[in-house]
């Protein structure tokens, strides 16, 4: 945005809540890439570290939401303002969300340790790849009011999509050669299937993005305008 | 009866909160909860094709206080049985303009308008118009409540009446009909006989709205209405223009933007003396389309 507030205190609290989703973004972003390292090290004590930082996640939305809520009360913002807070306090429950797939991600890395290696790590690797760039890129449209890259990132879901559902074919067929490796195989789906989730998560944050930014709701398969 | 060069009969409705049957075009616009519109020909100055009935419209209106010209050409409608709010900076010619609509403007010395002013199907400033006449169809209620602090309340309501001397035939039944319009008959009607200024800041400005119905005008003209009254006083008038909204077409100016935002159904922003955007008063405060307009209601004032 071009201008400032006339308001200085009101322009400040402005900044401080983007900073707040900034952070919780970065913080979640990092989460999702420790728990996807977790799982290609087989790293026991990273996983559950990372479990732990979840916390400090939950802590950040009910920081964010309790400035909202203020700013709203003080202020009666409108028009980009209005649609920047509001944005704000739907993407903080999305970005929860993602903090708590992490934690389900570590959960399957710790049931995962002691199991048969099985070749399917390429096809996880991938969807985490896709799922972490599209909550990389979500986020940064935010921070940069950016339509544009929000509906590149909106565009990606279906790759995503595409990805998952192949993995599935591709577990059975292991499970199939070989019963023993099922209970490795589930944990794999599962892994795969939060990592879809993660990007559905992002997507909804670019749709976000764009009605912040334009004032369109493109939510739901309705197009702009 | 509307403002309009060319009508096209609609062919689908926008259902608004109220949905309801449509109405048929050319009858009164406002069966209750119906919104209904129409196409109308000529654009705003801000580039914004209007779609109702328009009950007034300005047309490359200029207004001059001597050599200085402070409204600038601005072509705009004041649609039907709507309340029409009007924002802007100090100086951007609000008041300017509504004092145009009822060709108050003139009445200070040195000052003139140029352009049109259309009151359904007639120009106000057409040659033989007669101001007075203008007046009684167009009514003014001002910043601060004036009532006649030597007339009862009774005589307040009347005032307009006598002053025009218009003979009333049952002036009790009036002076009850326009009281109760305003909400103030139940707290006054045991003590007409008393001065009008014996009134609260709130129920003043109530009387001085009676005042101006007493009349019977078409378009309410407000000009800063509750700047002087307090938060709970304001809250009535407000209740009470959007009573009114269903028989009278309103325009009220204001500096307080939460107050646009609250009873008007359309919003202009005007800045130094020049339309920048006019619209339903939603999309000014949700998603204004001119930068300027945006910087504006967001206190982004440079």
């Amino acid at each position: 945005m071009g201008r400032v507030h006339t308001d200085k205190e009101y322009e400040n609290e402005l900044n401080q809540l983007r900073e707040l989703v900034l952070l919780m973004g970065a913080r979640v972003e990092e989460m999702i890439g420790m728990a996807m390292r977790a799982f290609r090290e087989r790293d026991l004590s990273l996983a559950r570290s990372t479990m732990a930082s979840d916390r400090n996640i939950d802590q950040l939305e009910m920081e964010i939401d309790e400035l909202a809520l203020k700013i709203l009360a003080r202020r009666q913002p409108v028009a980009s303002d209005l649609r920047f807070i509001t944005t704000t306090l739907k993407l903080v429950t999305d970005l929860e969300r993602v903090g708590d797939l992490g934690v389900n991600i570590c959960e399957r890395v710790l049931e995962l340790v002691d199991d048969v290696p099985l070749d399917a790590d390429s096809a996880i690797t991938r969807l985490a790849e896709s799922a972490h760039g599209m909550l990389q890129d979500a986020l940064d449209a935010f921070v940069q009011y950016d339509a544009v890259k929000a509906n590149q990132v909106m565009e990606r879901d279906q790759t995503v999509d595409g990805y998952y559902a192949q993995l599935f074919p591709e577990l059975v067929t292991h499970m199939m050669k070989n019963p023993a490796v099922v209970y490795r195989a589930t944990r794999l789906q599962s892994i795969g299937k939060y990592l879809e989730r993660i990007a559905d998560h992002a997507t909804n944050i670019a749709e976000m993005v764009v009605f912040m930014v334009k004032g369109q709701d493109v939510r739901h398969g309705q197009g702009p305008g | 009866m509307s403002v309009q060069t060319q009508v096209t009969l609609p062919t689908n409705f926008v259902s608004t909160e109220e949905r309801s049957d449509p109405a048929s075009a050319g009858s009164d616009p406002l069966n209750p909860g119906v919104e209904y519109e129409i196409e109308t020909s000529a654009p705003t100055s801000a580039g914004i094709k209007t779609k109702a009935p328009a009950k007034m419209r300005a047309q490359d209106l200029r207004a001059y206080f001597g050599a200085t010209e402070v409204i600038k050409g601005i072509t705009m409608p004041v649609l039907d049985k709507k309340v029409t709010a009007i924002i802007g900076p100090s100086g951007c010619g609000k008041s300017t303009f509504i004092r145009c609509l009822n060709r108050m403007h003139e009445v200070t010395p040195g000052s003139r308008a140029t352009g049109s002013v259309m009151l359904e199907s007639q120009d106000i400033y057409g040659r033989d118009v007669d101001p007075v006449r203008v007046r009684r169809r167009v009514g003014m209620v001002f910043q601060k409540p004036n009532p006649f602090p030597t007339m009862s309340i009774r005589d307040n309501v009347l005032a307009g009446l006598r002053l025009n001397g218009i003979k009333v035939r049952d002036p009790d039944a009036l002076v009850e009909r326009c009281l109760q319009q305003v909400a103030l008959w139940d707290e006054v009607k045991d003590s007409l006989h008393r001065s009008g200024a014996s009134l609260s800041g709130g129920q003043q400005q109530r009387l001085c709205i009676a005042r101006c119905l007493s009349l019977e005008p078409e378009v309410l003209l407000m000009d800063e209405p509750c700047s002087a009254l307090d938060p709970i006083a304001t809250a009535r008038v407000e209740e009470l223009i959007h009573g009114l909204r269903k028989s009278y077409t309103i325009v009220i100016v204001t500096h307080n933007m939460q107050q646009a935002a609250r009873v008007a159904n359309y919003t202009a922003f005007f800045y130094l003396g020049q339309l920048i955007e006019f619209n339903k008063t939603d999309v000014i405060f949700t998603r204004p389309r001119e930068q300027r307009t945006e910087d504006y209601v967001t206190g982004r004032f440079g």
